[in-house]
């Protein structure tokens, strides 16, 4: 009876379905509608850069329309690309995250490779060990750090604080266990056949690992690299305690300790410095976003 | 088991040469394997392991570090109105952004499922821009957002009637500034985490909801989260660890003023412990986020283990 009205109810049915498609259309229309805000949310302070680092100090402090450019000029980064303490810190945030990134990629990929292929006696408590490792955060280490390298000073003569090759130090402390843990998941999803093989044609374990491993594992390779890049390059905590001349500072807090002088912002510049200092890895990601996203996610889902 | 299979292998192909090879084989693997591992063993021990027990030891001294005073750094701290305003901040500011961070990027998630694929990339690539710039540097936009003369959003507000907010002025404004920053800055990581997440449910699941008459909450709540319920759990965990450590944004943004209202772990320990000179007393201060680290991590391993198990 209720099925017979159902079966004749043609059009009902028809309405429903229709009514189906146009919720879809809705929820597609509403998604659009709240992704726009969110992207708006998101991106506002990265635009807000750029806007106010086309701007003029006079057309800054006469507080005119904050969101519009009136007379747009490219003289904050005239200036600061001729000057050499800009250029220094460029140069030292250059140095030192490239240099970490070749530090941390020769620990951290033997290191994998050992633990994923090799299995010796406590490797597997080692693997999960450097995976806890990671989650020490740099917070709770700098201040004994600091103690560390003064007591060195005082003991060797080796003076590591206030010198920008203390950061090679530190910095791996971030990156290594990180890079490593993501290794170690590439490695062990390469088949086993691969590796016997090679080891059948006579091949040694430092072959096996750079003919065999690294070429296949290419892609786990650019994500842990991509990360120890960004992470050297955005930290902030380690150069802030351990280095204060200004020609020894990296690029975040060479900006935030001499552009920020006393009462006096001069935001035009500091906008371009933070603008400039956010480029590097914004091209890459640009470029490389989806080794960018592997590397970012493997850590939780590979885990 | 096939490592054992290997070396006989390997052995064998040799064995018309020297009888003692297979001695040398495995001598060399674990040789090999352990100069391998060296520098990172290394690097764990001395950069990462010992300063975490040397904080311990330096914890334990007065502020000259001539003499042992047990626990009289904590003691001194335990009076300290400072000190339990900072513990109260810390969590306060640690639970609220980390909440904030996974519910806005749970929904954002799935804002970014439901269009189109091929508009996907588009828009999960602008959204993770927070992200990918250096928090200090895109702090320093918020600061200059949130000028107490000059104030973009004020700048706003001021066409709608709505007098100038001290967004770093006043204590609770300012509490307000540092967790939405922080929120800002964390919630793409969780929209990628997520997206990635609903990803793998099969549509199956939700076609046969469907059919037994589900409605949109209902697919959420029997289907959604049970699936995601592991990585919700994880990055959650993650997150808490990293806000609760937060240093970046709070020392950029307000330096923990207004009177020290902002200060969390990390900052306060920092303005004692490197820019006061009383290093002992700024390391008991950050020995107080060992306690949440290690719930965190005896969680994330007990995860890991059982992943293990799986396999």
């Amino acid at each position: 009876m209720a099925s017979e009205a159902m079966v004749r109810g043609g059009p009902t049915r028809k309405i429903k379905y229709g009514s189906i498609s146009r919720d879809r259309a809705w929820a597609l229309r509403w998604s659009y509608f709240f992704l726009v805000l969110f992207a708006i949310f998101f991106l506002l302070p990265p635009i807000y850069m750029f806007i106010t680092s086309l701007k003029t100090s006079a057309e800054i402090s006469a507080a005119t329309n904050p969101w519009w450019v009136n007379e747009p000029t490219l003289s904050n980064y005239i200036e600061l690309l001729t000057s050499n303490q800009f250029l220094t810190f460029f140069w030292n945030s250059a140095m030192v995250s490239v240099l970490v990134v070749i530090i941390t990629m020769l620990i951290s990929v033997p290191a994998a490779f050992a633990l994923s292929r090799m299995r010796f006696w406590g490797s597997a408590t080692l693997a999960t060990g450097v995976f806890l490792t990671y989650l020490i955060p740099d917070t709770l280490l700098f201040i004994p750090l600091f103690k560390m390298f003064s007591v060195l000073n005082d003991w060797t003569g080796i003076q590591l604080l206030n010198r920008w090759y203390v950061l090679l130090v530190v910095y791996p402390t971030l990156t290594v266990p990180f890079c490593t843990w993501i290794m170690i998941g590439y490695f062990a999803s390469i088949p086993k056949e691969l590796d016997e093989a090679a080891l059948i044609d006579g091949a040694t374990w430092m072959q096996t690992l750079t003919l065999i491993f690294i070429p296949v594992a290419l892609p786990g390779l650019i994500a842990a690299t991509i990360f120890a890049f960004t992470v050297s390059w955005a930290q902030f905590l380690y150069p802030l305690a351990f280095t204060t001349s200004i020609d020894q500072l990296v690029l975040p807090v060479g900006i935030i300790t001499s552009l920020i002088k006393g009462d006096v912002f001069n935001w035009g510049q500091i906008m371009t410095g933070a603008l400039l200092g956010a480029a590097p890895p914004l091209i890459i990601y640009a470029f490389l976003m989806d080794y960018y996203i592997a590397g970012l996610t493997a850590g939780a889902t590979k885990g | 088991m096939a490592d054992a299979a290997l070396q006989r292998q390997a052995a064998a192909t040799v064995q018309a040469g020297r009888r003692s090879s297979l001695k040398r084989v495995l001598g060399r693997k674990s040789t090999v394997a352990f100069f391998m591992t060296l520098p990172l063993i290394l690097l764990v021990a001395l950069l990462i392991l010992y300063p975490a027990f040397y904080s311990l030891h330096l914890a334990t001294l007065n502020k000259s570090m001539q003499r042992f005073i047990g626990l009289g750094n904590f003691e001194f701290l335990f009076k300290r109105e400072t000190f339990w305003m900072v513990v109260q901040q810390s969590c306060i500011f640690a639970i609220t952004a980390v909440v904030f961070k996974a519910l806005i990027g749970f929904i954002v998630a799935h804002f970014v499922h439901n269009v189109p694929l091929k508009g996907q990339r588009k828009w999960r690539g602008m959204l993770l821009v927070p992200w990918v710039i250096p928090p200090a540097m895109s702090t320093l936009a918020w600061l200059w957002l949130f000028d107490p003369s000059y104030s973009a959003f004020n700048w706003v507000l001021a066409k709608f009637g709505i007098g100038p907010i001290p967004w770093t002025g006043d204590a609770y404004w300012a509490r307000f500034s540092v967790i939405l920053v922080n929120v800002w800055y964390g919630a793409p990581f969780f929209m990628i985490m997520y997206l990635a997440a609903l990803k793998s449910v099969p549509e199956q699941l939700y076609e046969a909801a469907a059919i037994d008459g589900a409605n949109w909450f209902q697919r959420l709540w029997y289907v959604t989260l049970p699936m995601m319920r592991n990585i919700i759990a994880i990055t959650v965990l993650f997150s808490l660890i990293v806000t609760f450590a937060n240093f970046d944004i709070v020392r950029v943004l307000t330096a923990g003023g207004p009177v020290d209202k902002t200060h969390i772990f990390a900052t306060w320990a920092f303005r004692i412990g490197i820019e006061g000179g009383d290093i002992p007393l700024g390391a008991s201060v950050s020995l107080f986020m060992v306690p949440i680290l290690a719930i965190a991590a005896i969680f994330i391993l007990r995860d890991i283990t059982r992943r293990g198990s799986e396999v």
